[in-house]
This record gives C-alpha cells, structure tokens and sequence, in this order.
C-alpha cells in the first residue's frame, strides 16, 4: 500500500459482473483513484499485534434448533422471477 | 409543536386517541391530507397504499372500541424507509434493480410494529441501497428538504427525515450504517436515533453494510423516540448478529434518569471544514449543560482521522458481496440484452443500478480482490478496533459524547457532484457506526438562514435509557423540536 | 519410465438434517421444483443466515470418527462468485479457520485373493469444513433452468491430502469414507442423489522424484465405479501424454462415466478470485469440550475397526468379516443373533448371514434389512435347533427360508412341517433303508461287485422318504448293514 494504488477497473468490473459504459470508465478511474489516495493514509496507523474487529459485539453459537418450518409456496418463491416455466426460473444458457 | 393533528407527538396523539378525542382513522385521514398537500413539492414518498393505511386504521379503532388498544403506538401512521420489508408492499431500495419487486416476507421490525398497532404510511424515498448523503442517489428523483426546498433532505433516510418534518407522517424508521439516520435528521430538524449494533433486528433491511447496517427511529422528540425503540429493540432469533441485551422500558426510564452526566467533547470533531453556524449551536447546547450541572472534559478520540477510510472499505467491501444477489436471476431488473448467463449479470447490474452504487461495488470489489485484502479489508478491520478502544477508553471518564451530527446544514441539491466531498459528510457519524455505539441526533437550533442545526449525543454500548435521558434533558429546555416548516 | 501417480480427493457430502443449514425450510431430495424454499434460501433483499445447530453437530461428528481436531473457534467467510445456482452469488463457506482440521480415513486395499485381507493405511486429511450447497441447473439447448431445492443444504467438504497413489486406493478411500459417514448417521451417501460428490485432483510423476507434477482437477466423479475408473483413465492420458513427449497443462477435466471418457472444460474467462471475507452475518463457533465429549459418546465403531474386532471376539474368517461390517445394521444383526445363540455359534451365524440372508434379502422385491421378518432371535433359535441335533442341516435351510417369508418361529416351521430330526427310531429308518435297497437292484449289485459310491444312490430316497429327519451317518450305517447281511 506504500506505493499508488493500481485499480484495474476492467478486471474489477469483471469480477463484480458489472457491463461499465467508455465514460463511466473514465469517471470511475479518476473518482476511485481520488478514493483510493485518501485511503493510502491507513498504510501509516500502527496496527501491529491488533486484533481485526468483524462484529461489534460479538457472542458464539448463534443457531437454531433443525426443527423445519413451512417455507414460501412456489407460486410466492417465483413471483418476482422475470422468467419461469414449469416452476423453474429460465434464465440464458450458462456456459462453462 | 404545531396545532395541526399531524404535527403532533406520538406522545400527544396517544392521548388524543386514549381519550378517544381523536380516532386513528381521523388521525391517519390528516396525515394523508397532508401527504397529498406536499408531496408534489418534497418527494418523500416511492410508493403510497392509501387503502391499506385506512385499514389498518380501521383496525386500530375496532380494536381501541373493544378495549384491546395495543400501546402507544396503536394507530400511529408510521412511515418505513423504503430497504424495509413489507409483506406484499413494494420494496425498491430506491433503485431501478427493484422497481418491481414485491416483498414476500415482513422485516423483523415491520413485525413489531405491526404488533403494536402501527399504521403504515409509505415507503420512504432514499439514496439507492442506502448509499448516499443527500437522498439524491435515488433512482426515483431526489427528496427535497421541507425547509428549503431547493436543498438536501441529507441522506440515506432523506424520505423519512423529510416526511416526518413536513407532517406527511407521525414518525418514521430510518437505516443507519454512516450516519444515514442522524444525518438526515439534523439536516431536516427532527430527532434521529441510531441504536446500538445489535439491538434491533436487521432481518429485512435490505442490507448495505451487514456490521454496519442498523435501523432506527425518526420522531419529532426524544420521548417518542423513546416509545418506537421499545417496539424495535429486542433480541431476534431471524438476525444472528441480534443482541440478547435486556429490553429496559426506554420511556419510563427518561424520567428515572435525572443526570447530571459528564460529557465528553471529542476534539477532533471541532476542526476545519466545521461550518461556524453549526459550531456555535453545538457551543450553546455544551453550555446548556454546563448549566444544568453537567462536567464537560475535552476528550480524544485519536484515530478519528480513519474513520472515514475505515468506513469506506469495509462498508463497500460488504456491500460489494451483498449486492452480488442483484442479477437478474430470481427478481429484480432483466435485461433484455443478455446473449448467456454472464452477460445477464453485467447487463441487468449495469442497467439496474445507478453511479453511486456501481462505484461502492467497484471499489469494495477491488479491496477483496486477489492480492489487496490485506492491505484494505484486513488492515481496516485493524483500524476499526483502535477506534473502537478510542470510544470505549473515552466512556472511562464520560457517560456520553457530545459532537455536531453533520459538519454543514442541508446543502444545495445538485451542490456536492464530487463523491468524495459528499463522503465528508458524514465524518462526525461513521465512528460511531465503527464502533457499534447509539447515537441520537437532536435539533439544536437554526441557521440565519432558517436550515436546522443537529446535536449528535454518542452513548455507551446498549446504554441508549442513558442516552434518550440525557437528549430529553436538552429538549426540554428548547423548543426548537416545536418547530415547523412553512411549506 | 515408471510414474507414480499422486491423487488428492474432495468429496462434498450433504448432511441429513430436517431443515437446512442457514435456514429452518425443509431439506430434501426429489421434492417438486422450488418447493423447499424461503425467502433466505431465495436470497431476497434483507434475509439473514441463522446456524443450524445440527449441521455443526454433524460436522464435529465427522471429524471426531476421522480423528480430525475440532477447532475450538471456527467462523464463516463468503466466497464470491456469481453462478445462477448460488442465489446469493456467494457461497457461505469456510476458509482459513474450519470446523476440522487434520484427520484420516483408515482404508483397505484389496488383498491377493478375494478371501485374503489387504493391507491397511491411513490416508491423511487436510481438512473438513462445512458449507452451503447449491442450488440444480437443467440445460435446454437455449436455455438454463433453476432449481433452489438443494440451495442450502449443509454441505461438508473433506479434503485428503494428496497421499494415493492409484484409483484402487482412491475407490477404497471412498468407500471407507462413504461407510463412516454412513455409520455415523451423517449422510446416506447416495451418489445417484448427489449425496456424496468427488472431484479428483492427480498428477504423475517419475517413480523417485518428489517434487509433484502438473495437477488436473477432474469432476464429476458421480458414482464409486466412476471414481476407480475415471481416476485410472486420467493417470493413462497423463503417461500417454508424457510418454510421446507432450507437456500437461493445468486443466478441470469433466469425466463421463457413460462413455468412459473425460474432456477438458474450457478455460474460465479469469482466474478464479473468490474474494473471501468473514461472513459479517454469522457469528462464530466455539467448541468446548463438553460439546466434543457429548458426540463422540454418540460416536460408533467404524468398519475396519469393526473387522478388526469381530476376527478377534468371534474368530471370524475375512470372509465373513469383510461382508458383516459394511453395513452397520449387518453386523449389529450379526452380533444381536450371537448374543442370543452363543459365542461358540458365532461362524454359524456368520454363515448363516452372508450365505442365507443376504441372499434372500437380495431377491427381487425382497424388503431390506430392517424390514425382514426374520429377526436374530429367530436365526438364534434356528441355530440352536440345528446344534442341539433337534434340526437337521438340511431342514434348517427349508426352515429359514420359509421363516424368511413368514416370520414364524423355527420350532413352528419345524413342527408344523414335521421337519424335526425323529427320535432315534431304528424300526422305522430300517423300514426306509430296505425299500430303497429294493428299489434300486443295479446299484445294488454294483455295491455287491466292490463299488462303494453306489450306496449314495441309496441315500436321496432314504432321506426323501424322512423328509429330512434322518441323520445321514446314521443312513450310511443302516445301509452298510443291511446291504453286508443276506
Ligand atoms: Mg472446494
Ligand atoms: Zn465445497
């Protein structure tokens, strides 16, 4: 992190499966860069020996018993779906 | 406050309602009125159900008749920031990803209000899945601010911090995960609490920043905020991160707690790029305290100058993985345009979700990415615990800290273009988030310019009894909550 | 050049439980499309995981039979990928702190002969975590229909280090892992019903040399055949491909076991980046060993221990031992029915189990074990009749097989069919003796001319016309007088 940081905006959109248009590839570049100077300056805190903080208020063992409960009809499961048949959800052909 | 029935108090209204002087039905009947009179101006609202509100209203007076009134919340018209679920209500996050979507399931705390009685009114306008400082990062147009309209409502909650100020709801429930509920309550001069991590269920909040996220009240006083935290709080089985933390009764608990506290004045909160006027009314507020037998210390809370990098990586970086969900696939926007299952993904979350959020999605994508999560997720991670030790080592010697909510008023709508700027917004609300505490935003005057002006009080962890205590003690010696917009 | 092969397996198995693993909906196998879901298995906006507590138990099970170390703190992290069957598009899963690390799946390899014991070793485990499965993909030519049923299901993936060298020890890997999990009452382990999944990592390399080769990932190893034979092919491709002096790309190879042939699948876009972080959504696990304790005392023997104990209690051959102990409820029959009969009966029994039972119960439309009519009381009973000389041999086997259709005690079937061994009756197994004698002048002048194996043609009416009382030494005796006198 000592050195600028490096976004390769391509790869990232890619990652995250997110189609960027040539201008807002050029905004997010310059927007993100900027964001990601600010950053930079965490490299200087001192977090040796620190413990990472995941939750807030951390507890253990948070579960329920396997009792299983009713769950959505599949007429209300696929209600929001953009394309069904036969209770499936159809969407384009997944390629390896 | 104001004569007009939905300007009222929850507080007031029970009254009113207990003594059947008012009926819930007349009551939400002068609340839709009233949303129908401003609504054209301010934008508060994505969607409207006005049929069911009077139901439920209908309900609220069946039951009162029959003696079953439920508390004092019972036929209240509550307004729900449109990341909450209700069951079969649109739910939009005010993103074009969801126009159409049409929860299946209640929010735990939709659940709870149902259970008291509550009349809901609208869903609330606000930046796209939560992210934003002004409201204007709504796919659905920006929310304009009751006092002046030509500015901000602040954001994420705009909708519910603007409805409730202009009367078009009693009370209204926000999300908080940067200061999205304090914020917006400042800017539009209303009470906004945000609770400790943990207390109040996150089950149906369309999540934002999952360590961050909390919901909570938009009320016109601190008693009222005190009457909706005792529906919201309690532990839920549905939320893994819910806290089995005892539930105190919050209302009866501000007249048991009679201070005098003593207050901690964060120095880093007081630097530049505070505005004078704001200063100043947080000045008069310390000095209120100081009257009223309070101890005022400086105190520091070292790392503040991290918070907002902190903020920035780890709430993109959750938000990046809970977007991840929004392609198309089971609901929400389809293009139309996809060749294969891929090109789904990167069409519909191109063509579904606005600027703000594909930027929040890009970077925190980056910050987990291969190679820099050490660096980013891990380090921030590191940073949040020193922030957090800054607020638990200033509790050593304070009860509560005491700061401005926004380092501006409500700022013009279209002012901030440049993300980063709008980012320091919040830099008096994310250390909190970091570090789980409650937090309240209290109204604390007013600018020459008529724009309210917010007092963050900052609590310790599950200690908001203390906290509303001591924000009710301020309120009561002001009247600036018993102001009204001119709209 | 010789090589060796070097084989790593990951194996996903689904645990048996009611609901599933971040959520209380059902979960199951053969339910109508999308039936078994709710909102959070669909990942709408605003759901939340919640652990299943018998999941964990599970996994904690898993690892105490696989003498793995539990962790005394796990966590969850998600790994992100987008994939249409994975409704959240990330996976909750574990990644540097699992349930179970280390352990090892005890295996047999096959010995010289089908009737001698092979030899033993532990194949040591990386580790095991539990995770959340995914949701079924059917393909149309146009088309990719989804099916969330299985989305969520608890999933425990087991990592072997990669210490097999042929598919003959990755096929007994499997079959001992696939018999712990079953023994333990983890999973049922159907491969048809993906219940069981593995996917093969394998490399070569020449015969001495320590540095590891170039490893293809081959999948869809979807049946305990298709394991041994996929695993076999991919290490011939790989020689082959060596031996006319061709390089091995790193590669996922797609295995058919319908034509027994794999092919590479093409290249992902981009390497993977799965981008794993702590789930902020769960909390994390802490094991005590209270928790520990309480399951392993649920904990039962595993087969091969089994095997080693039954040769030593019951002074079994391997030839009863390698089929009694695959099945739990076979050899808790086996035992039960000793514990009843006696221990000096135990190979009876075991005979009786592997050569009588098992054959009834595997004709068609035969019930299963648990259903069978004849319990080890019964068999109990059968083999004490027939050690007290009450049965002959040949009688129990028309006994059992009719008590197998009825249930009927032994002593019943015997009595009502007059299938006891008489009381020693010299009158009446005379009278037999003569008429066969009589009937059969050929084979008793052969007798008379010096050709002793004629007197077996005696013996089938004599004991026909005793309906199976008679005791044959006592027949050949009887004959032996009579055809010596006048
Ligand atoms: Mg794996
Ligand atoms: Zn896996």
């Amino acid at each position: 992190m000592s050195s600028a940081p490096h976004l390769d905006l391509d790869h990232v959109a890619k990652l995250a499966r997110l189609a960027l248009t040539a201008a807002e590839q050029a905004e997010f570049s310059r927007q993100l860069g900027e964001v990601l100077h600010h950053i930079e300056q965490l490299a200087k805190v001192d977090v040796t020996g620190v413990e990472p903080t995941a939750h807030a208020f951390p507890v253990v063992n948070v579960w329920g018993e396997d009792v299983a409960r009713p769950g959505l009809p599949v007429e209300a499961a696929l209600r929001n779906a953009p394309a069904q048949r036969d209770h499936l959800i159809v969407v384009p052909k997944v390629v390896e | 406050m104001a004569d007009e029935l939905f300007f009222k108090s929850i507080a007031e209204l029970g009254d009113l309602l207990a003594a059947r002087t008012v009926s819930a039905t007349e009551l939400t009947r002068a609340v839709l009125a009233r949303t129908q009179a401003v609504e054209g101006r301010l934008h508060a609202f994505n969607s409207r159900d006005e049929a069911e509100a009077l139901a439920q209203a209908g309900a609220s007076d069946a039951r009162r008749a029959a003696g079953q009134a439920r508390g004092p919340l019972d036929g209240i018209p509550v307004g729900l920031k449109d990341v909450i679920a209700v069951a079969g209500q649109p739910l939009t996050a005010s993103s074009r990803m969801l126009a159409n979507f049409v929860s299946p399931y209640d929010a735990t705390v939709t659940a709870r209000l149902k259970a008291a009685g509550a009349v809901f009114w609208g869903r609330l306008n606000c930046d796209e899945f939560a992210m934003g400082s002004s409201t204007e990062n709504s796919a659905f147009g920006p929310t304009s601010n009751p006092w002046d309209l030509t500015r901000v409502p602040g954001g994420s909650s705009g909708g519910s911090a603007a409805a409730l100020a202009a009367g078009a709801a009693i009370a209204t429930l926000g999300s908080d995960t940067g200061g999205s509920i304090r914020q917006p309550a400042a800017l539009c001069g209303v009470v906004g609490l945000k609770p400790t991590y943990g207390l109040v269920s996150r089950y149906g909040l369309v999540a934002f920043a999952s360590s961050l996220d909390q919901i909570g009240p938009l009320t016109r006083t601190v008693e009222d905020a005190a009457i909706m935290l005792g529906a919201l709080a309690g532990h839920d089985p549905l939320d893994s991160t819910s806290f089995p933390a005892d539930i105190p009764d919050y209302r009866a608990e501000l007249k048991r707690r009679p201070g005098p506290w003593r207050l901690g004045i964060p120095k880093e909160y007081f630097g530049a790029g505070l505005d004078p006027e704001v200063q100043a009314a947080v000045e008069r507020a310390m000095d209120f305290y100081r009257a009223q037998g309070c101890t005022l210390q400086e105190v520091s809370l070292p790392h503040t100058q991290y918070c907002l990098d902190t903020y920035y990586i780890i709430a993109t970086a959750e938000a990046s993985s809970n977007l991840a969900r929004y392609d198309g696939v089971r609901y929400g926007h389809r293009s139309t345009a996809a060749k294969d299952a891929v090109d789904l993904y990167r069409q519909s979350r191109a063509e579904g979700f606005g600027a703000e959020v594909k930027r929040r999605i890009i970077l925190g994508t980056y910050v987990l990415s291969s190679g820099y999560y050490d660096a980013y997720y891990l380090r921030a991670q590191k940073v949040r615990t020193l922030i957090r030790q800054d607020f638990l080592n200033a509790y050593r010697e304070v009860d509560a800290l005491l700061t401005p909510t926004s380092p501006v008023p409500a700022f013009k709508l279209g002012e901030k273009s440049d993300p980063l700027a709008l980012y320091l917004c919040d830099i008096y609300t994310i250390g909190v988030n970091l570090a789980g505490l409650p937090a309240v935003s209290v109204p604390c005057g007013f600018t020459a310019g008529g724009l309210p002006i917010g007092l963050q009080l900052i609590g310790r962890p599950f200690d908001e009894a203390n906290l509303l205590a001591l924000a009710g003690a301020y309120e009561r010696g002001h009247d600036w909550h018993r102001r009204t917009p001119s709209l | 050049m010789n090589y060796e092969a070097v084989i790593g397996l990951e194996v996903h198995v689904q645990i048996k439980t009611h609901s599933k693993v971040f959520t209380r909906v059902a979960a199951g196998y053969g339910q109508p499309a999308n039936t078994l879901t709710d909102p959070v298995v669909l990942a709408l906006p605003g759901t939340l995981p919640v652990m299943n507590k018998a999941a964990l138990d599970a996994a904690i099970k898993a690892g105490l039979l696989l003498n793995a170390a539990i962790a005394p703190v796990c966590k969850w992290d998600r790994k992100n990928y987008f994939y249409p069957d994975s409704p959240k598009n990330y996976q909750i899963s574990q990644y540097d702190q699992p349930i179970c690390v280390g352990g090892a799946v005890e295996i047999e390899l096959p010995g010289p002969a089908r009737n001698v014991m092979g030899a033993h070793r532990l194949v040591p485990l990386t580790r095991i975590h539990l995770e959340e499965d995914v949701g079924k993909l059917h393909h149309s030519a146009t088309e990719s229909l989804v099916d969330y049923n299985r989305a969520g299901t608890p999933l425990l993936e087991i990592v072997s280090e990669p210490e097999m060298h042929s598919a003959e020890e990755a096929f007994a890997y499997l079959t001992s892992l696939r018999a712990t999990m079953i023994y333990g009452g983890i999973s049922d382990c159907d491969m048809e019903k993906g219940q069981l999944r593995c996917d093969a990592n394998i490399s070569i390399r020449p015969v001495g040399e320590t540095k590891l080769g170039t490893k293809v990932e081959l999948k869809n190893l979807n049946s305990i055949s298709f394991v041994r034979d996929g695993i076999d092919l991919e290490i011939k491709r790989q020689v082959a491909v060596l031996e006319r002096g061709g390089v091995l790309i790193q590669e996922t190879r797609d295995y058919d076991g319908q034509t027994g042939t794999s092919q590479s699948l093409r290249s992902k876009e981009m390497a993977h980046d799965y981008r794993y972080f702590p789930d902020p959504d769960l909390m994390p696990v802490k094991v005590d060993a209270a928790w520990q304790e309480r399951l392993r005392a649920e904990c039962p023997e595993l087969p091969l221990a089994k095997q080693r104990r039954f040769a030593e209690r019951y002074q079994l051959p391997y030839t009863l031992t390698s089929v009694l102990v695959w099945q739990r409820a076979l050899a808790d029959y086996f035992e039960e029915t000793v514990r009843l009969a006696g221990l000096d009966q135990a190979q009876v029994v075991g005979n009786w189990i592997v050569n009588d039972l098992l054959r009834e119960l595997a004709a068609p439309a035969a019930p299963g074990l648990a259903e069978a009519k004849v319990r080890p009381s019964h068999l109990a009973a059968l083999v004490q009749l027939v050690g007290s000389g009450a049965v002959r041999a040949h009688a129990a086997k028309e006994i059992f097989t009719e008590m197998f259709a009825t249930g009927e005690s032994p002593e019943a079937i015997a009595d009502r069919r007059g299938l006891k061994a008489a009381p020693t009756d010299a009158g009446e197994l005379e009278q037999w003796c003569r008429a066969a004698i009589a009937g059969n002048a050929k084979a008793q002048a052969e007798f008379r001319a010096g050709k002793d194996s004629a007197i077996n043609a005696f013996k089938g009416p004599v004991m026909k016309a005793a309906k199976g009382r008679a005791d044959p030494p006592r027949v050949d005796a009887m004959l032996r007088q009579l055809l010596a006198g006048p």
